[in-house]
């Protein structure tokens, strides 16, 4: 007790760095990353080709980026499914401003306005009023995308300025894209925010235990609205990519695109119920993701064929250690 | 002979014995208490009894005859039946529903007959005195008659056997008295009870026979007549423990905090104290009577509707526990598990947690910094963990009360509320709360503790607060401190025959 | 159990007669028991699917594959009954339950056996559905033409003055209200959406109960595969995309917490029929069917809001002035 002279060492870890690394989740995705690439270059002769692999990249870029702040969203306990349609909302504005004779810089502003705004709807039915994320955005899935029909109906917004396709067609250096440069800028951003911040700890206690965190003094409410905010920001950004790349805007743009952002995030090893997670599974995830579908594309597989693939991975890579555990565990105890 | 007994039964879990070849004999028409500390092996005793765990080894006997429960239907239809601490019932669905769940009586085809389900509730309910309705929802039901609704349960599939473990833990005195009766009329239906309680008057009060456990072995049965408390709790601990709290000579500086006036809508008014550096001030009541409400308010948790808080002179505003982390005062929950830690995040995040200004740079977060505050902190309260990067879930419940305290000193704080600080903390761990509180204070440090423990609300508390039904009953300090006056004030009972207040 | 006046489902019931008697100033032959059957008759699938999701819901699930279960089961029916015209219907009907009950039990297996989160379990099996479809009809489709008349005519067959799609729903609401109140199986749903830890502890199984509760909404979905390909007469790959958030959302509508442990079957039909309402009345009132999402996501928000005010827990009432203990 306290009158013992004798000062209990305790150890700062017990197992070394390079030993945690091996044995994560991490690790066994990248496994998988580079045996699905192995595959890919022998079964595709089209596979190894640099330009073909660039191209290949534009399937998962503008997903990633919204990845990365669904993951730190997830990891806090909540969950953003309007992501999509805050793509179609912002897409349609910025179609709406080109009519109105905007150019680049007034569209990305935008983009990237009208992401924040949805993102700030969602955080104030979700922290003000206390409402379960999941549902609040199942219905501003539909809130976001419906005002974009009814702005859009069933036609489409052309004409955008030459400057604006930089941002989804434009190269930095050979193959190397304008979106590619943006995919590792906000890859390292949100990296460096979830793990070597305060905020990136503040994350992290949220998703475990959110009570013991507010009774911590951490500002909850707060963390969680600006995560909503950053998911919004993405989704604009990604928007102005998306439709950048492909110089038109339609109501149903980006359908669909939420949960392949969540089977992203979930891939890479994020867990749906909160608490852990990390950006560089996240980015390994979003190579998978990207090599199995331009994989499959090469061999003219057919994209809702390629999804059953996805969707096995998804479910694969999560039971794979269950399964492996139970074993062990029944071999264990006869 | 013994309705239930267990032979030799071994409980272990990955790394952990829970269990060890323990022995355990339930009488007909007797209660028996199990004695042990945490740890010990009670609640492990419990799941193997309920068929919610299956022992590794070892004979479970029924009327001397060896049974396997393989889960808790088994038990349940051997007779064996449990009340738990926190009700494990349904809120959303009513009385009757929870007393039948499982075994609902049918109709001829198959469905379930509500109206003799009901029916048949209702002469559980009047069995055991209970006066609610059968259709009420159970989350409209106070404690006390939720665990009612639980006893009638066990009622209704015709328990030989009642597990009661902890039973009066948020019960009011005369619901406690109202529980024995209930426990008598159980005994005189010839019912063998097992009664888990760690109040030795409850314990000396209520049963006829012991058995305790340390470590999760069998240390001693017997007869309650053959033996005393110091006796018992040698066995449950090993050693003597003397029930002495820390000398103290309290040498009490300037006013640090102020409060006037603190009230809210349904919880608590008029609260209202001021306390001193070096002082620990207790909080004395019955459960609900607003402490926890008011300690969490004053904290920043809720908000006070009316109210000022001066600390050292200045008013403060505190809205959020940022607000009062930031203005020195820090809060140790009751619940260590929901509210106190972070379980998921290891041992020293958990102690960093509110001072990541202190150890990071511009917002980056530094580990050496982080580690060295950490490891500082965890040495000064003697922390028992493998690593400092361990899992704070990991740790027994004692620890991971220092790891909490540890966050909070870490802060340097000026006042430092505790609520319930060594509850479900085994006496080795107790003792060595209190030195560090009764240590706390000698460094300067303002202390209030919540307390349910009368014998350790007298022994540490300088002043004493007594609450009752959410408003200050009294303010007893000296002489005026004993067992009856803080019972009288919590309860509300009159010393003399005069007017009763309010 | 039974509460005289539910206040949640009065509340939503006022909503959509509100609703009708709007529509009904603009064009009055909207509430002719005519048309208000034919709008039943109309919302029919996903009065279905919404008790299915409802009873997962319940059980602290979700299942987000119910759309791509009803489309692979419609289409492997539609191929059924191309390959064996002499087939009679109610083996259709029978094979349509099965194999959708088959397919629900895959979601129900990975949740209760492998413990994997709900939500992630149907997002894959979403996509392995939907592109099975396409694996085993080669993207084409199955026409009206290639289906016998038997099988097409089904739905639409009239008794005592309803289509047969109509008696499906009706059936299936009164199924689940009697299994719901009155079965053990529909009780422990309460329980164990209620209080999961509480529920292991009376011997109810949790992750049992969930594997029946998607195999349920499996066995639904199956079903609504068959009346909604007989009843449109068509199968593709593409039928019923982005259905399932509709069925959830008609469960939000109805006051089904997301939470579990909290719902009716007057909720989740009343939310069902509120969103059939909206949709029907649209082209009525003059209002572009594109109004429709915005309509229905805006639905979502505002019952999520009511209800969650509603049953927000009130502080602890400790003071004896503040009322009654």
């Amino acid at each position: 007790m306290m009158s013992e002279p004798v000062i209990r060492h305790i150890p700062d870890r017990l197992n070394s760095r390079a030993h945690r690394t091996v044995r994560s989740w991490e690790t066994l995705l990248l496994a998988v990353a580079v045996a699905i690439f192995v595959v890919n270059s022998f079964a595709s002769p089209y596979f190894l080709n640099a330009w073909n692999l660039s191209d290949a990249t534009f399937n998962f870029t503008e997903k990633a980026m919204i990845a990365f702040a669904m993951a730190l969203l997830i990891i806090a306990g909540e969950i953003d499914l309007s992501v999509a349609s805050i793509i179609a909302l912002a897409s349609t504005a910025m179609g709406l401003a080109v009519q109105y004779g905007a150019g680049t810089p007034e569209l990305v502003v935008i983009g990237l306005g009208v992401g924040l705004l949805c993102g700030a709807f969602n955080a104030v039915f979700v922290t003000v009023l206390g409402l379960p994320s999941i549902v609040v955005t199942i219905g501003t899935m539909s809130l976001f995308r419906g005002i974009s029909y009814i702005i859009l109906g069933d036609g489409a917004f052309n004409g955008y300025p030459p400057g604006f396709a930089w941002f989804g067609q434009g190269y930095i250096y050979w193959v190397f894209t304008v979106e590619m440069l943006f995919f590792v800028i906000i890859a390292v951003t949100f990296g460096v925010i979830l793990h070597k911040t305060n905020f990136g700890r503040a994350v992290y206690a949220i998703g475990n235990n959110p009570t013991a965190a507010l009774f911590s003094g951490l500002r909850v409410q707060r963390v969680k609205f600006i995560l909503f905010l950053m998911t919004g920001l993405m989704s604009g950004f990604a928007a102005i990519c998306l439709t950048s790349r492909l110089g038109s805007t339609r109501p149903s743009i980006a359908m669909g695109m939420e949960l392949e952002v969540v089977t992203m995030v979930v891939l890479g090893g994020v867990s749906i119920l909160g608490g852990s997670g990390s950006i560089p599974g996240v980015v390994i995830a979003a190579f998978v993701m990207g090599l199995v579908t331009f994989g499959l594309g090469l061999l003219n597989v057919p994209g809702i064929v390629m999804s059953i693939f996805i969707g096995a991975l998804l479910i694969g890579v999560i039971a794979l250690p269950r399964l492996v555990s139970m074993a062990a565990h029944r071999r264990r105890h006869g | 002979m013994p309705v239930v007994s267990m032979d030799a039964i071994t409980k272990t879990f990955p790394g952990v014995v829970a269990l060890d070849r323990v022995r355990l004999d339930l009488y007909p028409g007797q209660v028996t208490a199990l004695v042990g500390e945490n740890g010990a092996g009670k609640s492990t005793t419990v799941k193997v009894l309920t068929g919610i765990y299956q022992p590794d080894d070892g004979t479970i006997r029924v009327d001397g005859a060896p049974v396997r429960f393989a889960n808790p239907n088994d038990a349940a239809a051997a007779g064996i039946t449990a009340i738990h601490q926190e009700t494990v019932l349904f809120d959303e669905l009513c009385v009757a529903e929870n007393i039948f769940i499982g075994h609902a009586p049918r109709t001829r085809f198959g469905l379930i007959d509500t109206a003799e389900m009901h029916r048949a509730a209702r002469v559980l309910l009047d069995e055991i005195g209970a006066p609610f309705a059968t259709t009420t929802l159970l989350r409209e039901l106070g404690i006390a008659s939720k665990h009612l609704v639980a006893i009638a349960r066990a009622l209704s599939v015709d328990a030989r056997v009642v597990i009661m473990d902890e039973p009066t833990a948020a019960l009011s005195h005369k619901e406690i008295e109202e529980l024995y009766d209930l426990v008598e009329t159980l005994k005189s239906q010839g019912k063998a009870i097992l009664f888990i309680s760690h109040k030795f008057d409850e314990i000396f009060r209520i049963a006829d026979r012991f058995t305790v456990f340390r470590d999760g072995a069998f240390v001693a049965d017997g007869l309650i007549s053959d033996i005393d408390a110091n006796t018992l709790v040698r066995m449950m601990v090993g050693r003597a423990v003397d029930q002495i709290y820390p000398p103290r000579t309290p040498d009490l500086g300037d006013t640090v905090l102020q409060v006037v006036g603190y009230a809210h809508p349904t919880e608590f008014a008029d609260i209202g104290f001021t306390l001193r550096r070096g002082e620990i001030l207790g909080f004395y009541g019955l459960i609900g009577a607003g402490r926890s409400e008011f300690m969490q308010a004053l904290f920043g948790i809720t908000r006070p509707t009316k109210g000022v808080c001066k600390i050292d002179g200045a008013i403060r505003i505190i809205r959020s526990p940022a607000d009062a982390v930031a203005n020195g005062i820090v809060y140790v929950p009751e619940d260590r598990g929901k509210q106190g830690a972070v379980i998921g995040l290891p041992i020293f995040q958990n102690i960093t947690l509110p001072s990541l200004h202190r150890t990071s740079h511009a917002g980056f977060l530094r580990m050496a910094e982080e580690f060295k505050l950490a490891r500082e902190y965890a040495q000064r309260l003697d922390l028992r963990a493998a690593s400092l990067d361990l899992d704070v879930g990991n740790l027994s419940g004692g620890n991971q009360q220092k790891v909490v305290i540890a966050k909070w000193l870490a802060t340097q704080p000026r006042v430092i509320i505790l609520d319930e600080p060594t509850k479900g903390i085994d006496i080795g761990s107790k003792a060595a709360v209190h030195e560090f509180m009764a240590e706390l204070a000698a460094q300067g440090l303002a202390v209030i503790m919540v307390s349910s423990e009368i014998p350790e609300v007298i022994g540490m508390s300088d002043r004493v607060i007594v609450m009752r039904d959410g408003r200050i009953a009294a303010e007893l300090s000296g002489d005026d401190l004993t067992p009856e006056t803080l019972v009288r004030h919590a309860a509300g009972i009159a010393a003399a025959p005069q007017l009763q207040g309010a | 159990m039974l509460r005289l006046i539910p206040l949640r489902e009065t509340i939503l019931f006022g909503a959509i007669c509100l609703l009708l008697t709007l529509v009904a100033t603009r064009f009055p032959g909207f509430v002719a028991p005519s048309n208000l059957a034919r709008v039943f008759n109309d919302t029919a699938p996903l009065i279905i699917l919404a008790l299915g999701q409802m009873v997962v819901i319940l059980t602290r699930c979700i299942d987000l594959s119910v759309a791509a279960n009803l489309a692979l089961t419609g289409m492997v029916v539609a191929m059924i009954n191309v390959a064996l015209p002499d087939l009679p219907v109610a083996a259709i009907l029978v094979i349509a339950v099965v194999l959708g009950a088959a397919l629900g039990a895959i979601n129900g297996i990975l949740v209760w056996k492998l413990s994997i989160p709900p939500i992630v379990v149907t997002l894959g099996t979403m996509t392995i559905f939907r592109g099975s479809i396409f694996l085993i009809s080669d993207g084409t489709w199955v026409n009206s033409h290639e289906m016998t008349d038997a099988f097409t005519a089904f739905p639409r067959a009239v008794a005592l003055g309803l289509p047969m799609l109509s008696w499906a729903a009706i059936l299936t609401v009164i199924v689940f209200a009697v299994m719901m109140a009155r079965t053990p199986l529909g009780r422990s749903i309460f329980a164990v959406g209620g209080n999961p830890h509480a529920a292991v502890y009376t011997g109810i199984n949790v992750g049992k109960t969930q594997f029946l509760a998607f195999v349920i909404s499996g066995a639904l979905a199956g079903l609504a595969g068959y009346l909604w390909v007989a009843r449109y007469a068509v199968a593709y790959v593409d039928i019923a995309t982005g259905f399932e958030l509709e069925v959830v959302a008609a469960c939000v509508i109805g006051g089904i917490s997301i939470a579990g442990g909290v719902g009716s079957v007057a909720g989740a039909v009343l939310g069902a029929i509120f969103l059939g309402v909206v949709k029907n009345a649209l082209p009525v009132v003059d209002i572009s069917p594109f109004w429709q999402l915005a309509i229905s996501g805006s639905a979502i928000l505002i019952a999520v809001s009511f209800n969650a005010r509603a049953g927000r827990k009130k502080g602890r009432i400790i003071l004896k002035s503040a009322g009654v203990r």
